[in-house]
């Protein structure tokens, strides 16, 4: 690919995406179903700006889908994937079991050899992984019930893929010598079964081996390094390295970082590796999105449009009906089911791999081919649709299904407080509140601390308090506190101003290491502000006055009085200040240590309590004796 | 010999004529205990267990303090509420305090005459005493009548030193079970029992 048409590519690409994602959304039709439509109008039908490339495209954006795996399995800690093994195994190997043998005995009722039939079912049978789940988690369906089988459908099916890979060779009308076997250094194929088998299981028990022991001190180290755009190739780095290895053994390499995001959904890296690695997926999906759109080939359509629609309509309905029986099996209540079914009746993108290596082998012809992939384009550029149609239409009618999800998920994981930076100041307010049992999530970027904290059982998580989406993975949004205690009050500021930016609910209470931390602090809009040194200072000062003396009830007194009158003083004179920017910041500050002085000339007055004195009484007695 | 404890509260000790000379003449021997509250629990934050546990050492309870706003001050109140627990103090099964004895010893700026029905405080002393008095009751105390100085804005220092002397005398006394029943039923104050000049008995 030269420069010149990389970068015109890239414009068009990003242009119509930028063009027509926030229109489509604002629409109300979800971004999934904005960038098919941006694909669809750049795409030989309407401007022919796509360029014939758009299926080697769909190839680099497929790592989007792995991306996407990786981050699902970053947020699927381990005892839920066990939860979900019988939906997995159960309700997905069904799935693709029963609609393969329905599709290709269609097929074969149609006339087609046994071996094409075979393969249709197959390539039809999977579902979209990446419209699907990209759809539900930004609808905010993943944790109802509909969204967790689906997943497990969708899990199954990945997984699926691997031996439907292996089984289309062995369907191949052609003679090995006219087969064209270059599957992409798949040296596994020409082992043996019982090794192919021990390479499969060595190569999953590798990932989660290393992901326990070789990637956790990695991303240690990096965090160390505190170089922030070194640990997002860090994260890169770890997908893509396990998509090269699992490519190399010839398993599916969203599977494989599926896993490896699942090993490290316990880590205390969890949110800083999500939010890292989060926008590459995105943009990547966007790309595959696009493509699924421009790849729709409408010629084909206008010549063939019963047959296609027929095609299409049967495709739609034979997968749905298949999954509505099962999801009625499976238990699920029918607003449930009309999710479930109407999500996964489209074919997703594994169809183009599989029709790929089809049309390779030999099995499928050409035209059939064009025919099926139009079909599955198409009926992956409605599954968005169908998504609406169920939210506006069907679940009106039975659906409970929102409030209730929905009410549950905030209990269930989310911390009133978060405080960011756990260091001495944040660590004793956070054993305060955890003794009375309050729940705080906890970030730091001290990774050292990270590492102790989470072996003294506390839930801390690594990464820079400061950023938007960390904040967010930390559940900024349903939080009622942050308390700011990190140690560098610069990134306190920068903090406050993300927050007040995007989390305008969430109440922000703010160490301050002195005086004109404290004032940058007030001009920030800051209200509760807590100097570091004032309370132990004046405790100091309390013990100080016992030991000369003074009752404690006393010097005790005294102090709180003290530091109201501080605290009275510092709004004052952070008002004073804000008019003498102009002085350089020396001379400010003598300035101010006069006036803190000048205004302690009052200070005598403090300490009087006059509701105890007996002066006035006795001077009143004696006049009554008079 | 009967243990004593003087449970004692003024916010500003350092400031008080009279509290100071009484506190000084405190007899200083086993079995009387000064308890100072202000200077222990100056942020009022009252350890109930270590409270409890002195309470159960002593027979005889005094809370020492100035009469502020008919009654005592607050950390008084404080400690009453904290303290006294129901199921230890009072209650089914609350019966720590069984038995033991329970008075005021307090100074107070009225004369003796204002605190009569006549007077202008309309009441007595004993009657403005009464949640103590009762509280005692229902934490099967005894209730016994106060250590009262009056008129403590008038009192030269002589006068006050007789007080703190009769004082120190009341708590040997108490300390040695020296008073009967009857003595004890029939007086109006403890001052009663141990008497001093009545011209200072404003």
């Amino acid at each position: 690919m030269d420069q010149q048409s990389f970068l015109f590519q890239s414009l068009v690409y990003l242009t119509a995406a930028v063009i027509l994602v926030p229109l489509v959304k604002k629409a109300g039709l979800g971004s999934v179903l904005g960038y098919i439509i941006a694909g669809i109008v750049i795409g030989p039908a309407i401007l022919n700006l796509a360029g014939d490339r758009s299926t080697d495209i769909m190839h680099v954006a497929e790592f989007g889908v792995v991306i996407m795996l990786f981050i699902i399995g970053l947020e699927l800690e381990p005892e839920l994937l066990w939860k979900l093994r019988k939906s997995i195994v159960g309700l997905g190997g069904l799935q693709v079991l029963i609609t393969v043998i329905v599709i290709s005995g269609i097929t074969a009722a149609l006339g087609f050899t046994w071996q094409q039939s075979l393969a249709t079912g197959m390539i039809l049978a999977p579902s979209s992984t990446a419209i699907v789940l990209q759809t539900l988690q930004e609808k905010g369906l993943m944790k109802s019930e509909a969204g967790q089988r689906s997943f497990a459908v969708l899990l199954f099916q990945d997984i699926a893929v691997i031996p439907m890979l292996s089984i289309l060779p062995l369907l191949s009308t052609l003679s090995a010598s006219q087969a064209n076997h270059e599957t992409e250094g798949s040296f596994i194929a020409q082992q043996p079964g019982w090794l192919q088998t021990l390479i499969v299981l060595g190569a999953v028990g590798g990932i989660v081996l290393a992901g326990r022991h070789l990637v956790k001190p990695l991303l240690r180290l990096v965090a160390g390094a505190r170089i922030r755009e070194i640990f997002t190739a860090t994260a890169l780095l770890l997908v893509i390295g396990i998509t090269v290895l699992m490519s190399l053994v010839g398993l599916s390499p969203a599977l494989g970082t599926f896993l490896g995001g699942v090993v490290l959904a316990n880590s205390e890296y969890r949110h800083e590796l999500k939010s890292d690695i989060e926008p590459f997926k995105g943009l990547l999906l966007g790309l595959f999105f696009i493509a699924v759109g421009a790849s729709i080939n409408f010629n084909l359509i206008a010549s063939e449009p019963l047959q296609l629609a027929g095609l299409l309509f049967a495709l739609l309905l034979v997968k749905g009906i298949i999954l509505w029986i099962l999801g009625k099996s499976f238990k699920l209540s029918t607003d449930q089911n009309a999710l479930f079914s109407l999500g996964l009746c489209q074919t997703g993108e594994f169809a183009f791999v599989l029709l790929a290596y089809s049309r390779q082998e030999g099995i499928i012809p050409d035209t059939s081919a064009d025919m099926i992939l139009a079909a599955v384009a198409l009926s992956m550029a409605l599954t968005p649709l169908f998504f609406i149609l169920n939210e506006k239409f069907i679940q009106p009618k039975f659906g409970t299904l929102e409030k209730l999800e929905k009410a549950a998920d905030i209990i269930d994981e989310k911390n009133p407080v978060i405080i960011a930076g756990f260091g001495h100041f944040g660590n004793t307010v956070g054993r305060f509140l955890k003794a009375h049992g309050i729940g705080t999530t906890i970030l730091d970027i001290d990774s050292d601390r990270v590492d102790f904290l989470r072996k003294m059982g506390f839930k801390v998580y690594y990464g820079d308090a400061s950023r938007y989406d960390l904040l967010h993975a930390a559940g900024a949004e349903q939080a009622r506190i942050i308390l700011v205690t990190i140690s560098d009050a610069e990134k306190r500021l920068e903090m406050i101003e993300t927050i007040k930016k995007h989390f305008p609910n969430l109440q922000i209470m703010v160490r301050a290491a002195n005086r004109n931390d404290a004032y940058d602090q007030m001009n920030a809009g800051m209200l509760n502000i807590y100097r570091e040194t004032l309370d132990s200072s004046l405790r100091m000062g309390v013990d100080t006055m016992k030991k000369l003396g003074f009752r404690a009830y006393t010097a005790h007194r005294a102090a709180i009085t003290f530091r109201k009158y501080d605290e009275w003083s510092l709004k004052k004179l952070s008002s004073i200040r804000d008019q003498k920017l102009y002085i350089n910041t020396s001379r400010e500050f003598i300035d101010e240590m006069e006036k803190i002085i000048q205004n302690d000339n009052r200070m005598p007055n403090l300490s009087v309590d006059k509701g105890w004195e007996e002066e006035g009484l006795i001077l009143d007695a004696k006049q009554e004796d008079q | 010999m009967a243990k004593v404890l003087v449970l004692f509260a003024h916010p500003a000790f350092e400031k008080s004529r009279v509290h100071l000379k009484l506190v000084k003449h405190i007899p200083s021997q086993q079995g009387i205990r000064f308890h100072d509250l202000y200077e222990n629990y100056p942020d009022f934050h009252i350890d109930i267990e270590r409270e409890q546990q002195i309470l159960l050492q002593h027979d005889i309870i005094i809370f020492q303090h100035p009469f502020y706003w008919y009654s005592a001050p607050a950390i008084i109140k404080q400690w009453m509420d904290l303290v006294l627990e129901h199921g230890w103090a009072y209650g089914r099964t609350g019966k720590a305090l069984t038995g033991k004895i329970m008075l005021n010893a307090i100074s107070c700026g009225g004369s003796l005459q204002s605190y009569l029905p006549t007077g202008k405080n309309n009441r007595k002393i004993r009657d403005y005493l009464l949640p103590f008095e009762h509280s005692a009751t229902l934490c099967n105390m005894e209730y016994w009548p106060p250590f009262v100085i009056h008129g403590t804005h008038k009192l030269t220092d002589t006068d006050m030193h007789l007080h703190a002397v009769q004082y120190e005398q009341l708590l040997l006394a108490l300390a040695d079970d020296r008073f009967s029943v009857a003595e004890k039923s029939t007086c109006n104050y403890m001052n009663d029992l141990i008497p001093i000049p009545s011209s200072i008995q404003s």
